[in-house]
């Protein structure tokens, strides 16, 4: 379970990303976070790991208060929070086994890992990721070989690995075509199902969020000013959200059938 | 979950760089050799270097206590020698480098001309400065005058070379719009291919004049002039805090410069 | 009414622009007057018979002296060779030290390293050598510290740019699984700098074949003390087989280094 509380995030100049912030994620719940660019989307994101230090507030994870602990006890946390990315974010030049497995990082040493030697478990667990994202068979292959939507399904192998209890998701379909993006939502939501995970999904693509989210959350200029259900997503929520706009127009759910 | 962890495999390797294990070992054993061999070749002088550790430590701590005033006007004569090399040779360098370089372009120059720039390329880049500045002495006398056509003869082949390979790679749509309109091929060069290489031209000038002043710091070695001479004096006298000054000095001339030609860089960009 | 006049640039702008050029005009005159009042011409105009004369004795080449200049060629290649690894262990950490994003003190570190790197790149090869050859006594050692000492602020300054270039998604996202500082490095920045690591390295080592050639004239070992002495006794045949074998050595080690960075990219 996460809990934010009151998070607050101001950069050196200008105004506040995050103000106040209150958000409670139970486990198993997948939470589509929407808004407009610069709403702040991408800063709740990472100051929840926090990648980004946040200014105030509070994050707790299953009762433990990430924003007290020092730099060894914040790496113990982040083990526990995959992190999913807009371009992916591959070692480019690794194959995609070491990336699969550098979602172990934290829980291996050092000279473990430049050589390379990780546990047959976590080997076998790699193994069986590459499977179920559909990857079987390209563990030898370099990540900057793959296809968009391939490189996609190692991303959300490698923080599988980090036996993780909530994902966060940083616009996992920005860089895919339309079919790839609907195959990567499912594959995300399929996952979540299976190991019982919370999922906080930052995506700018309503219909999108619609039809996937078990809930959706809409923030503007920091602050967070919707959440609820899917259909309760009504034009004047999207309005509240986004600013005044002829929402009717909004594409269907079932584009590709 | 019912997965059946043990059907997947336990153990993995990264596919090796080289993936013939014979040539991989081959090649690993062969670099050990020669690593031996190469470092067992090293003579070391123990008598000789206790000896000449304390004077090393000397040296070092006379760079907190550099002396610039014994032999001040030595220092004057000998940077001033530098420098005038410097902007010679640069200056000369650019203007012979630019014939030179629209002559050892595939695009613009005919076959023989080609080739016969390429090669002149080619003698300037590969003769070590201080070997062309022995022979330079030898025809020339000692002095900065052998030591300044060194240096033009060093950066001609710089310049003209990575000028060439700009000019190779200038677009063709201008070129082919401005020979349609009838130009010669002097108006052809000046206004389809001087604007696309001219930054690139000041640019490497600008990078060039930093290098002929660290080069022509060490052309006093062979007598060619310039701040090497000094230099080389002071520690065959084993004054330090002098050789100390001349080499603060040097590192700060270079530092400078090579700052000014950064932001003059930029501002051309 | 006069019709209006086209021009490329503001007057003001043409102004500065002459400006300029008459001010490096004046500079390079007073360089060319500065050199040529110190010159013997008399000298100078003797130079083609003095070439012409050389250049005969050059010729033939003695090829019979060919086994006394394989140790020094060996030496040379040494000391490229060991100077430019000794340079590469240095100069990594301090890469790692000076590079803004991996820099573990900003404030202290950071401009020890560059410093560090300014020094090593002012000071040319040879003066290096002449330092050392004062301090560990002529020879192979001098020659390779002088090597290695000159290199390290130019594979420094190389490799701590290619630091700071790093796409900062990867660190990021390595640094996202509760990885440590150090695997962050190994995960997030190693693989990224590798080819830029690669490729400078033999592209340096192609150049201090050409530099350790000439660090003889110093004393400090290599082929270099040959040419001194051959030129210094006038023997002028064994000069030109000493200048052969450097020019098949400077063409060898071209193409091993083209090659090789060929290879990686």
């Amino acid at each position: 379970m996460l809990r934010l509380t009151g998070l607050t995030k101001r950069y050196d100049r200008g105004d506040a990303a995050l103000s106040g912030v209150d958000l409670l994620v139970p486990d198993g719940e997948v939470v589509a976070l929407i808004g407009p660019s610069g709403a702040g989307k991408s800063t709740l994101i990472r100051c929840t790991n926090r990648l980004v230090e946040p200014t105030s507030g509070r994050v707790e994870l299953d009762g433990e208060d990430i924003t007290a602990l020092s730099a060894a006890g914040l790496r113990t946390a982040r083990r526990r929070m995959g992190m999913i990315f807009q371009e992916f974010a591959l070692i480019e030049r690794l194959t995609v086994m070491e990336n699969v497995l550098s979602g172990r990082l934290g829980y291996v040493g050092f000279w473990a890992s430049w050589w390379r030697r990780f546990p047959p478990a976590d080997i076998q667990q790699a193994f069986h990721f590459l499977d179920r994202v559909g990857l079987a068979g390209f563990e030898n292959k370099r990540a900057d070989a793959l296809s968009g939507g391939q490189r996609q399904r190692v991303g959300i192998a490698r923080a599988l690995m980090q036996s993780p209890s909530l994902l966060l998701v940083d616009e996992p379909t920005a860089s895919l075509d339309p079919r790839t993006s609907r195959q990567i939502m499912r594959l995300i939501l399929e996952l979540c199902g299976e190991r019982k995970l919370a999922a906080i999904i930052n995506i700018h693509d309503v219909a999108l969020a619609r039809q996937f989210a078990h809930r959706i959350i809409g923030l503007r200029k920091g602050q967070l000013v919707f959440d609820g259900k899917p259909d309760a997503l009504t034009p004047d929520a999207l309005t509240a959200i986004y600013g005044a706009e002829d929402w009717s127009t909004l594409p269907d759910d079932d584009q590709d059938g | 979950m019912t997965i059946r962890m043990a059907e997947y495999p336990a153990a993995w390797r990264k596919p090796p760089l080289i993936s013939a294990a014979w040539l991989r070992w081959g090649i690993g054993v062969l670099a050990a050799i020669y690593l031996a061999a190469a470092i067992g070749s090293i003579e070391i002088n123990w008598a000789r270097l206790a000896v000449g550790l304390p004077r090393g430590w000397r040296f070092l701590s006379s760079f907190f206590t550099p002396d610039f005033f014994s032999h001040g006007d030595e220092i004057i004569a000998g940077l001033t020698e530098s420098l005038a090399m410097t902007v010679t040779s640069t200056a000369l360098g650019i203007l012979l480098a630019i014939p030179l370089g629209l002559g050892a372009a595939r695009n613009l120059a005919p076959r023989p001309i080609y080739l016969f720039c390429r090669a002149v390329i080619a003698s300037s880049r590969t003769l070590q400065e201080l070997i062309v500045a022995i022979f330079f002495v030898k025809m020339f006398g000692f002095g900065p005058l052998a030591g300044m056509l060194t240096l033009t003869f060093a950066s001609l082949g710089f310049i003209a070379k990575l000028l060439a390979e700009r000019i190779e790679a200038v677009e063709v749509g201008p070129l082919n719009a401005i020979r349609s309109t009838g130009a010669s091929w002097l108006q052809w060069v000046n206004y389809a291919i001087q604007p696309q290489v001219m930054p690139r031209l000041v640019g490497l000038s600008l990078y060039r004049l930093d290098i002929n002043f660290r080069e022509s710091a060490v052309l006093g070695i062979v007598g060619a002039g310039g701040i090497g001479a000094t230099l080389n004096t002071a520690l065959g006298r084993y004054e330090y805090s002098t050789a100390a000054a001349i080499l603060l000095s040097i590192i700060l001339i270079v530092l400078t410069a090579e700052y000014t030609s950064g932001l003059i860089r930029e501002r051309l960009r | 009414m006069t019709p209006p006049v086209w021009r490329r640039r503001t007057t003001k702008m043409q102004w500065a622009i002459w400006g300029g050029w008459l001010f490096g005009a004046l500079v390079v005159a007073q360089g060319w007057r500065f050199i040529s009042d110190i010159t013997l011409w008399d000298f100078v105009w003797d130079a083609p018979a003095q070439a012409g004369d050389m250049l005969s004795r050059m010729v033939p080449p003695r090829w019979d002296y060919a086994p006394m200049i394989l140790k020094p060629l060996w030496d040379t290649v040494n000391i490229a060779t060991l100077g430019t690894l000794l340079a590469i262990l240095l100069a990594t950490p301090i890469a790692f030290l000076a590079a803004r994003n991996t820099s573990p003190h900003a404030l202290t570190l950071r401009p020890f390293a560059l410093s560090v790197i300014a020094v090593s790149r002012s000071i040319n090869t040879l003066i290096w050598a002449l330092l050392l050859v004062t301090i560990v006594g002529p020879g192979v050692l001098a020659g390779i510290l002088a090597v290695a000492l000159h290199s390290i602020g130019f594979f420094g300054k190389l490799l701590y740019e290619a630091i700071e270039e790093i796409d900062p998604a990867q660190t990021e996202a390595i640094a996202a699984t509760g990885a440590s500082r150090a695997q962050i490095l190994a995960y997030g920045v190693v693989p990224q700098v590798l080819p830029t690591f690669a490729g400078v390295s033999v592209y340096r080592w192609d150049i201090n074949i050409r530099e350790s050639a000439v660090l003889g004239i110093v004393g400090a070992g290599g082929i270099g003390l040959q040419l001194n002495a051959s030129v210094s006794q006038l023997a002028w045949p064994r000069v030109t087989l000493i200048l052969i074998a450097i020019f098949g050595a400077v063409l060898v080690s071209e193409w091993v280094s083209a090659r090789v960075r060929a290879a990686i990219v």
